[in-house]
């Protein structure tokens, strides 16, 4: 996995590369679990910002659960989803924001910041990957926040509305499956927009934008399926559907039979790839630009 | 090149692009030589001091010799590795600190930084943890390892980053001002550690710094760079006669009461603060008669001489360079 740094470097022989792999393997089993585990420790270490986005996710539900009942009961079955449905997804979606940093509060803007004040460089002289390095603390942070910001919501919305949440611990068990590609996939564009850093003399704007994006195009603002024709075709093959949308859609049930969840899956599978692919094509670009100009 | 040459630098030069708008549209690009064709090596267990202004090209050098920047031209060696080549290599072989940034996680106590440091340089759990308790004998981090970095002072930083430099044992530290802001205090015990460890496990340290006490208290071997180019290598010692005229000697008096300037053959009042005069006299002459006079005619309580500031004779090498 480790190549991709290396790549941005005129490398040495193909054995030294085959080599570096197998020794990166080896050394990422150990080290980036641990990395994942500081990630998971460092957010944990601030309770009060999390009881604060606890009590925020639950009012934002409640504001979005009510809207959504008017809507419903206006034009029941909208999007396909009844009304049970409907406030699930409000709910589960708010439980999943903060994992998926979707509104921010994730790795990028520390790393935009380390890229400004080239503290990057650290990161760099380092024998560690760097996209390897920032999953690994994302997913630790993204864990804790599932824990400490996903169920308090979930649970409040389940007392004080009827759900429609499975029985079937196989839905569930393919819903996690769902949420940790939902996670990679988020991952995966947050890292291209940290590493636009690397260009941009201040990664605000671009941030600005990414946060309007996603919050329509996930589906968290309203599920993706009430577009109709072919913008909601479009919305729907898009990477940020694989972040709210699909995980939902995978929970519920709605795509039917096994085959529907699969789907679903890959197509998250497929654009987790995609993005951290090209996560490591811009990796190199900007090491290389690092090497040569001194960022 | 030398057998024992740890780094050796042979015309390295590092030429960065610079583009500046000069109007609406157009564009103007510019070269500017960060580093202009430096050669020297350092050998196994030596101390060596690199100084010069800001924007002289010593981070640039230190970059280079990491791996993290590329040069432009020459060649560079570091316990034989070509860095920008083989930088993850070259990683294991050395320990960088930046006095300005931190290696540290921020959020989380010390130790836990320390854990990663053994897990990403792969060092066998006995080892690490011998290393981990010289460096926290010797730096004294005992009471902060449970402490999230956040919390640290600057100097309690400093020590914990120069600590997460060392775990792996590595042939060179490069530190890049690692005094930077540091009380007094916390100077001193990173003078000391520094010296210890150069005498005890024999590392190579190469340190750029605007503060000189840490060349003389550190290093036998100071090298002045100035815009990109190297001024002087050689021993501390020798760059006081690098000054114009060999610099000046200044004789510190302390009278009985404040008294009007004292007016002696060959010095020149310099400063004047109550009771206390200094008197400059050229390095080169003795100061034998200069206070034998000024002891017969003045009420003298005591006195001392200073030897040339090296900050003095520096400056005027670096104005030198740009005259």
């Amino acid at each position: 996995m480790r190549q991709g740094t290396a790549r941005g470097i005129p490398h040495g022989t193909a054995r030294g590369t085959v080599r570096g792999t197998v020794r990166a393997t080896v050394r990422g089993a150990r080290l980036y679990p641990a990395v994942a585990a500081g990630g998971f420790r460092r957010y944990a270490t601030y309770g009060t910002a999390t009881a604060a986005g606890v009590f925020t996710n639950t009012v934002f539900g409640f504001v979005l659960a009510y809207t959504y009942v008017a809507l419903w009961d206006e034009r029941p079955g909208l999007g396909g989803y009844d009304q049970a449905q409907a406030l699930t997804f409000v709910w589960v979606s708010q439980s999943l924001l903060a994992a998926g940093a979707l509104i921010g509060g994730g790795f990028q803007e520390e790393m935009q910041e380390r890229i400004r004040t080239g503290d990057i460089a650290v990161d760099l002289y380092r024998p560690a990957d760097l996209q390897m390095w920032w999953l690994a603390a994302d997913l630790g942070r993204a864990g804790f926040q599932l824990l400490g910001r996903g169920v308090v919501p979930l649970l409040a919305g389940a007392l004080a509305f009827q759900l429609a949440l499975p029985a079937d611990p196989l839905r569930w068990l393919l819903f996690l499956v769902s949420v940790v590609l939902a996670l990679l996939v988020s991952f995966g564009v947050r890292y291209l927009l940290g590493l636009a850093a690397f260009w941009l003399m201040d990664g605000a704007g671009i941030n600005l934008v990414a946060v309007v994006v996603t919050v329509f195009f996930s589906g968290m603002l309203l599920p993706l399926t009430v577009f109709p024709g072919g913008f909601g075709e479009f919305v729907r093959v898009l990477p940020w559907s694989a972040m709210i949308q699909v995980p939902l859609d995978v929970l519920m049930g709605v795509h039917s039979g096994a085959g529907g969840a699969v789907r679903a899956l890959a197509f998250q599978s497929v654009w987790a790839l995609v993005l951290l692919g090209a996560g490591r094509l811009l990796q190199s670009a900007a090491t290389r630009k690092v090497v040569v100009q001194g960022g | 090149m030398g057998g024992d040459a740890l780094i050796e630098l042979e015309g390295v030069e590092k030429v960065f692009d610079v583009r500046r708008r000069t109007g609406l549209m157009r564009r103007e690009k510019r070269q500017v030589r960060a580093v202009d064709g430096i050669s020297f090596e350092v050998a196994r267990g030596e101390v060596v001091g690199y100084i010069g202004p800001n924007g002289a090209g010593k981070s640039t050098t230190i970059k280079m010799l990491t791996g993290i920047l590329t040069p432009s031209g020459g060649r560079l060696r570091v316990a034989g590795i070509d860095p920008a080549r083989e930088r993850m290599r070259l990683a294991h072989r050395i320990g960088v600190v930046f006095g300005q940034r931190t290696t540290l996680w921020w959020d989380l106590p010390l130790k836990d930084s320390y854990g990663l440091m053994r897990r990403m340089y792969r060092i066998p759990r006995a080892r690490f943890e011998e290393n981990l308790e010289r460096c926290v004998d010797r730096l004294d981090l005992a009471e902060l390892l449970d402490v999230p970095v956040r919390q640290l002072s600057l100097g309690q930083r400093m020590r914990g980053d120069i600590a997460a430099a060392l775990l792996h044992d590595p042939d060179v530290l490069y530190l890049d001002e690692p005094t930077i802001g540091l009380d007094v205090v916390s100077k001193a015990k990173v003078r000391a550690f520094l010296r210890q460890l150069n005498a005890e496990l024999g590392t190579t340290v190469l340190l750029t710094t605007h503060d000189l006490q840490d060349i003389e208290q550190l290093c036998e071997r100071v090298m002045v760079i100035d815009q990109g180019r190297l001024m002087y290598d050689g021993a501390l010692a020798g760059l006081h006669s690098m000054g114009e005229g060999g610099g000046e000697r200044t004789l510190v008096v302390d009278l009985e009461r404040e008294l009007p300037e004292i007016s002696v053959e060959g010095a020149r009042v310099v400063k004047v603060d109550g009771p206390r005069q200094w008197l400059a006299f050229p390095a080169g002459a003795s100061a034998a008669p200069l206070v034998a006079e000024v002891a017969a005619r003045y009420p003298l309580l005591d006195l001392s001489v200073r030897e040339p500031d090296i900050e003095d004779v520096i400056a005027r090498m670096y104005e030198r360079g740009q005259g």
